[in-house]
């Protein structure tokens, strides 16, 4: 029986390496998914806004399927669905090819629509925020449609935006924690093969979850610091 | 003094010609790819239906749906109770009460579901003999309690967070003129501070259940047997992909009932606010 300090020791003997791994690999993939959901959110969020009823109505049925399905089930959508069809794909050139999907990037591509659509969302009561005398005041000086949204609107949507964001941010970490299920190396698959190899499953779930939570206060430490660097660059009223 | 013209005399403005910008066209394209991705996947399920698939795992499908309905019914029924107290330590004057209950909302609202799941169900094993003594044992070795636990305590301290918060979005001056009124503190939370919070917290909690059924998937891994179970079981006997897609469109299907049931039940309940 090894005491509990052996077995989270750096090396051989303990599992602290094996975990940092699975540390980068969760905070990797979060990190990979935050720039490609908010850059579809805030997409879709422009086409939800937008007074073309048909632009609405694209980007509603968007938001309606991928926050209506389970994030483990995405996953796995995504996961056997892309590996499906690759396969017939390819099969139909060679009859014997077998194609598997990277995990790290089906992970990522589940997570980012998950994130994108609840990100519209955020972007969507934002650009609400934003009166309409905004948009008028940059057409009145001159800027053109794109010019207003990037200097005059962008700004202050990011402010608004901002705290619901941070939210999602520290949604979408926890939900890294369900690519485990499709093998892929993060915290929770580490400490759970520490927990099967030494017998110790509380410790080393305990662990997880520790390592979850300081991840959490991390962020909210950066995302406080966020939030102060953009506000100050705000008009006061 | 002339009376109106009847409405139905009345010359409606032409329609303004809209033409056909830039943004049209890309919103006619995409609605058009969403229809015709749903085309295809109607077209995939005409051409992939297999009655012998149907008939072995429909049965499963229709019992993996109870169980998931249960297990979310249960545990936020559970967590609802459980979510009173752990409010009100979170709201009270004394800072050891009102410290537990942080660390305790912390916890579970900070670490994954399945972490949390994980722990229950795979690291109490690691106390076995202690939990055997108080004849706790039998309840922790089945993944189904661990689930209903760990889903519960998990709920708990998302619906304290609801319930504060709603709580505490009643102005100060609803307590005062209670007071003033001669009610008990009881009956003032009872008759004048919950009918107007349980408007606020009204979606919230709608938004709870939704992720409470959306975040339930995850017991499939610890061998439950819910919808996902089900669906995990069948497609790993048959490799039919369909069985995941029948799964999509019936978690669809109830979180979008769900959905519009809340959001029923929230336009009736604040007619009297609305001008």
């Amino acid at each position: 029986m090894q005491s509990a300090w052996t077995l989270l020791s750096w090396g051989p003997e303990g599992w602290l390496d094996d975990i940092a791994y699975g540390v980068f690999i969760t905070v990797s993939l979060a990190a990979a998914t935050l720039p490609v959901g908010l850059a579809i959110g805030f997409v879709v969020a422009l086409a939800k806004q937008s007074d073309e009823p048909s632009l609405r109505l694209a980007g509603n049925v968007y938001t309606t399927i991928f926050r209506g399905l389970p994030e483990l089930l995405t996953l796995f959508l995504v996961y056997y669905g892309v590996q499906t069809l690759l396969q017939s794909v390819v099969r139909a050139f060679d009859p014997t090819a077998s194609v598997e999907v990277n995990s790290f990037v089906s992970g990522m591509v589940a997570l980012g629509v998950v994130f994108s659509s609840y990100s519209s969302e955020v972007f969507l009561s934002a650009f609400r925020a934003i009166p309409h005398g905004q948009y008028e005041g940059g057409y009145a000086i001159g800027l053109t449609g794109y010019q207003t949204m990037r200097l005059v609107i962008l700004p202050q949507l990011i402010r608004i935006a901002l705290p619901g964001l941070a939210n999602l941010w520290l949604i979408l970490l926890k939900d890294t924690a369900l690519v485990s299920a499709i093998g892929l190396s993060d915290i929770l698959r580490q400490s759970g093969v520490a927990a099967r190899v030494t017998r110790e499953p509380f410790l080393f779930f305990g662990v997880a979850c520790a390592i979850y939570l300081v991840l959490a206060i991390i962020s909210s430490f950066g995302i406080n610091a966020v939030e102060r660097s953009v506000s100050q660059s705000g008009v006061r009223r | 003094m002339s009376a109106l013209p009847d409405a139905a005399v009345l010359e409606l403005p032409p329609p303004v010609d809209r033409g056909w910008p830039g943004k049209r066209i890309a919103g006619h394209v995409l609605v058009g790819v969403w229809i015709l991705l749903g085309l295809a996947l109607a077209a995939y399920l005409v051409t992939a239906w297999n009655p012998e698939l149907f008939q072995r795992y429909a049965p499963t499908y229709v019992s993996g749906l109870g169980v998931t309905l249960l297990l979310v019914g249960v545990s936020t029924v559970l967590g609802a109770l459980l979510s009173i107290p752990v409010a009100a330590m979170r709201m009270s004057n004394s800072r050891v009460l009102s410290a537990i209950a942080y660390a305790y909302v912390y916890f579970f609202r900070g670490t994954p579901l399945l972490a949390q799941t994980f722990l229950i169900y795979y690291g109490l094993g690691t106390f076995r003999p202690q939990l055997e003594m108080i004849g706790l044992w039998t309840f922790f070795r089945e993944a189904w309690y661990c689930a209903v636990f760990a889903f519960t305590l998990n709920t708990a301290a998302y619906q304290a967070e609801i319930l504060r918060g709603a709580i505490e979005s009643v102005g100060r001056g609803q307590w005062e003129g209670a007071e003033s009124l001669g009610l008990t503190k009881w009956q003032t939370l009872r008759m004048v501070i919950m009918p107007q919070a349980l408007i606020v917290a009204l979606r919230p909690y709608g938004n709870e259940l939704i992720l409470m059924i959306k975040g339930s998937a995850i017991v499939a891994i610890i061998t439950v047997y819910d919808l996902m179970g089900v669906t995990r079981l069948a497609y790993s006997r048959s490799f039919d992909f369909q069985t995941y897609i029948w799964a999509a469109i019936i978690y669809l299907a109830i979180v979008e009932l769900l959905r519009n049931v809340v959001e029923l039940i929230e336009k009736r309940l604040t007619r009297h606010l609305k001008r």
